[in-house]
């Protein structure tokens, strides 16, 4: 039976954060022993923080993409696509690798499991899926979830994922992620077994929290202005990004025609025909190279996705640091206002207005033995609340910490990874640039030789 | 070569001083001569300064024409005029009635239908006069119409004399005459076409459709990079825009901008190339295949004329004395318009090879230009961007 409260508690406590084998564009992750040929039923997460000894490393990818039919919750025929999973383990002396786990899941599943983490971590930015519909098409890119391209795309998106999560020191060692992988069936069973939506922060909490925090740590506030900002400016870049595409790709094709008309024109031409022939050939070969050029661009719009999704999990960090703060403020007015009460109660006075106060002063005082036995009640829920204030104010401070911590490895991340990004945008184009002059040398020297 | 198709020729093109009488070879061959010596090139002109001329009853732009030459027979060594569209075609129609069988170059078009709202559009004006001095130019390179009459007083006469010189000749009644006579004859011209002239037909045709298609993708190439264009200036800012909230990444972020403003830049230069260069010779063409099209035409009439005068004579209309001599000179008109297409024919299609060859050429230049320039932005932009680990990477991935 898995422990589960106990896990996500434990889960909460400074864990040691030591780096595990990050994915460095080798795309490798550590993880116990226990991962080999492990029993599912195995004892709960402590163990796998506290006790395991990292030996091997394993590989995780997304292999392949399946259409699929069969019925829903309702019983109602459907179509939807399933993943392959794959892991392997690496033998570290001769880096060979044996395919230890092979299931396939859904993208639903992929969603169960983020929900999982995103609960059961408040404080860890949780990497984001891939995008559930198209956006940001352009008119060659199709909005259909069922496009090959499409499923494609999302396919090595949701890898990704995967890998982000087996990279991350403190994720890749949940059970619930390590099942994930390893466990076909009943794994959604499992999940649900943990009680993790029971600890979901209600949205309307939230929303309250957020609007009547009086005094949220200001870096969480600073940070969540940060992901706004990224969030509108990647949004417009994506989008005029998708038009520029659209642009070129009319440009590039349009050309394409100049290789039709130049062939039928050669036909009647006696010293011209050859050149305007093989002409026209290069005219083909330029248009039809825009494909691969905005494929390419395709992939590095998903990188600055990741990024514009990202946005959303730094959010629900600083949510979740305002809904402590203001769970933190409410509790200090709390035990505030009965001490209060008491004071009031102990020494007769009345020095604020309360509905007490007004019946005292209708219906004259309480008798003495009354008077005692709620001051008693009154003192043991001080006691109670102080105690509760305390840990309230611990686990407040140890959460700023964490995430912080875990915001600064992002940050670290995200700049490592958008700069990379960037860089190889320019690489595209210097590609694009070389492919450029060589067709139109080419067509040069056949215009030259008309 | 050129040389000797006109020695083989008995009878020389109709001569531009008196329209129907064919001057003697000798006189030709003079005219040769200087042709083949381009770099004696005696005549130049050059179209300028579009102004707007206002009058009570109409509005029109007239344009300067200066106009210098060596050549005795002008009374000066230098001209300026200005003459209105209307003038030109006056001129267009002139050499086409002198010489019914050259190639006379094209005038663009009076209206440009699609997407002109105002005839008086400043783009409009522009490339009427690029064109306009194109015709003045090409009639002076032509071996034959360099000499006209009519050409020389539209480039030298003064406003009034060109319009008392427009009064002579044949009036306008008359050549609506022969429009019409035209349309029924010819007909009967095409059935007697000579092989070679079916020939030149079949190519005209062919031409006129692929030079078409050419200029419409031309056209649609223009627009395609122009919106392109317009994408592109909004898409480098909103890197900066991004840059104000990453410091990390300022640098990179500032150096993309200017690297996508750079090649903005190329952008706009590569498609005045085309606009500047590409799209009026192409055009030019276009015009050029319906200008073939009338030739053929009026050839194939001329041959009509023949044609039924011979009909009569065999089932014996009218007197056979006159018919005869009528047709001895027919024969003669028909020869003499023949070897004129056909030497003007193979110097046309020289001449539209190296203009299409030079054209092309030249866009392809231009589009390796364009490569270039934003090859080197984006390489210099990558060298700036010095963690090693990364070259490596993007080295890989080149």
């Amino acid at each position: 039976m898995e422990q589960a409260s106990s896990d996500l508690e434990g889960q909460l406590q400074p864990a040691p954060l030591e780096p595990l084998g990050y994915a460095d564009g080798e795309l490798e992750a550590a993880v116990g022993e226990k991962a080999e040929g492990a029993q599912e039923e195995s004892s709960g997460l402590d163990t796998m923080t506290e006790n395991n000894f990292w030996l091997k490393k394993i590989e995780i990818s997304v292999s392949e993409a399946e259409k699929r039919t069969g019925r829903n919750a309702v019983n109602m025929q459907e179509t939807y696509t399933a993943y392959l999973i794959e892991t392997r383990s690496v033998e570290h002396a001769d880096g060979q690798s044996v395919l230890t786990d092979s299931l396939w899941r859904r993208y639903s599943e992929f969603e169960l499991l983020r929900n999982y983490l995103l609960v059961c971590y408040p404080h860890i930015v949780v990497p984001p899926l891939p995008e559930k519909r198209a956006e940001f098409v352009w008119h060659k890119l199709s909005a259909d979830n069922m496009d090959p391209d499409f499923v494609e795309r999302r396919r090595i998106g949701l890898e990704n994922f995967l890998l982000r999560v087996a990279s991350h020191p403190t994720l890749c060692r949940d059970k619930i992620f390590y099942l994930f992988l390893t466990q076909e069936g009943n794994w959604k069973e499992t999940v649900n077994e943990t009680g993790f939506q029971l600890k979901a922060d209600s949205r309307l909490k939230a929303l309250n929290a957020t609007f009547r925090v009086k005094n949220p740590d200001k870096r969480f506030t600073e940070l969540k202005h940060y992901s706004d900002e990224l969030q509108s400016v990647i949004s417009h870049l994506l989008r005029v990004r998708a038009r520029v595409a659209d642009r070129l790709y009319g440009v590039y094709k349009v050309h394409g025609n100049y290789g039709r008309v130049f062939s039928e024109w050669s036909a009647i031409e006696k010293e011209m025909g050859d050149g305007l022939q093989s002409a026209g050939h290069h005219m083909d070969v330029y248009a039809s190279s825009i494909d691969d050029i905005l494929e390419d661009e395709e992939h590095y719009a998903d990188q600055l996705k990741e990024y514009l999704f990202y946005a959303e999990a730094l959010r629900a960090v600083c949510r979740k640091h305002e809904l402590m703060q203001y769970d933190l403020e409410m509790a200090v007015q709390d035990l505030a206002s009965k001490k209060q009460q008491c004071e009031e109660l102990a020494t007769g006075t009345v020095r604020t207005f309360s509905l007490k106060g007004m019946t005292t002063k209708l219906f004259g005082q309480e008798a003495p033995e009354q008077r005692e036995a709620r001051i008693k009640v009154l003192e043991e829920q001080i006691s109670e609340g102080e105690q509760q204030l305390k840990s309230k104010n611990l686990e407040g401070r140890e959460f700023v910490k964490n995430a912080w911590a875990d915001i600064e490895r992002f940050k670290e991340q995200k700049n490592h990874d958008l700069k990379e990004a960037l860089i190889s945008y320019a690489v595209m184009q210097i590609s694009m640039c070389k492919k450029g002059i060589q067709v139109w040398t080419n067509a040069k020297e056949c215009f030259s030789k008309m | 070569m050129f040389e000797l198709d006109f020695l083989d020729a008995s009878l020389m093109d109709i001569n531009s001083f008196s329209p129907m009488m064919p001057t003697s070879p000798l006189s030709m061959i003079n005219q040769i001569k200087f042709e083949d010596e381009s770099d004696l090139k005696d005549l130049f002109i050059t179209v300028d300064e579009p102004e707007s001329y206002v009058t009570t009853i109409e509005t029109f732009i007239t344009y300067r024409i200066i106009t210098k030459t060596s050549r005795g027979e002008f009374d000066s060594s230098e001209f300026e005029v200005r003459r209105r569209y209307q003038d030109f075609l006056w001129l267009k129609g002139k050499l086409e009635e002198a010489h019914p069988t050259l190639i006379i170059p094209p005038l663009p078009e009076k209206f440009i239908v699609k997407g002109m709202v105002e005839r008086f559009n400043d783009d409009f004006i522009e490339t009427r006069k690029k064109a306009l001095h194109k015709f003045l130019n090409r009639i002076a390179d032509h071996p034959t119409l360099t000499f006209n009459e009519d050409f020389k007083v539209f480039l030298t006469a003064q406003a009034w004399e060109l319009s008392s010189h427009k009064k002579q000749g044949p009036g306008l009644l008359s050549r609506m005459g022969q429009t019409v006579r035209a349309v029924a004859s010819s007909f009967r011209g095409v059935k007697n076409r000579p092989e070679e002239f079916m020939e030149m037909n079949n190519f005209i045709e062919i031409f006129s459709q692929k030079i078409n298609l050419i200029d419409k993708i031309s056209q649609r190439i223009y627009k395609e990079e122009r919106e392109y264009f317009e994408e592109m200036k909004e898409y480098g800012p909103i890197h900066v825009l991004w840059s104000a909230s990453e410091e990390d990444l300022v640098d990179t972020l500032k150096g993309i901008a200017s690297c996508i403003e750079k090649c903005c830049k190329a952008t706009e230069k590569q498609m005045s190339g085309l606009s500047e260069a590409l799209l009026p010779a192409v055009h030019e063409y276009v015009l050029y295949s319906e200008m073939l099209m009338g030739v053929m035409k009026r050839r194939d009439q001329i041959q009509a004329e023949l044609d039924s005068k011979v009909e009569a004579l065999t089932y014996r209309k009218g007197d056979t004395d006159l018919l005869t001599e009528e047709i001895g000179k027919l024969e003669d008109k028909v020869e003499c318009a023949n070897n004129a297409l056909k030497a003007d024919w193979e110097r046309w299609k020289q001449n539209m090879q190296n203009d299409i060859k030079s054209a092309f050429t030249d866009m392809a230049e231009e589009n390796i230009h364009y490569y270039e320039q934003c090859l080197a932005t984006w390489e210099s932009f990558l060298t700036t961007q010095t963690d090693l680990h990364i070259e490596e990477d993007s080295e890989d991935k080149l």
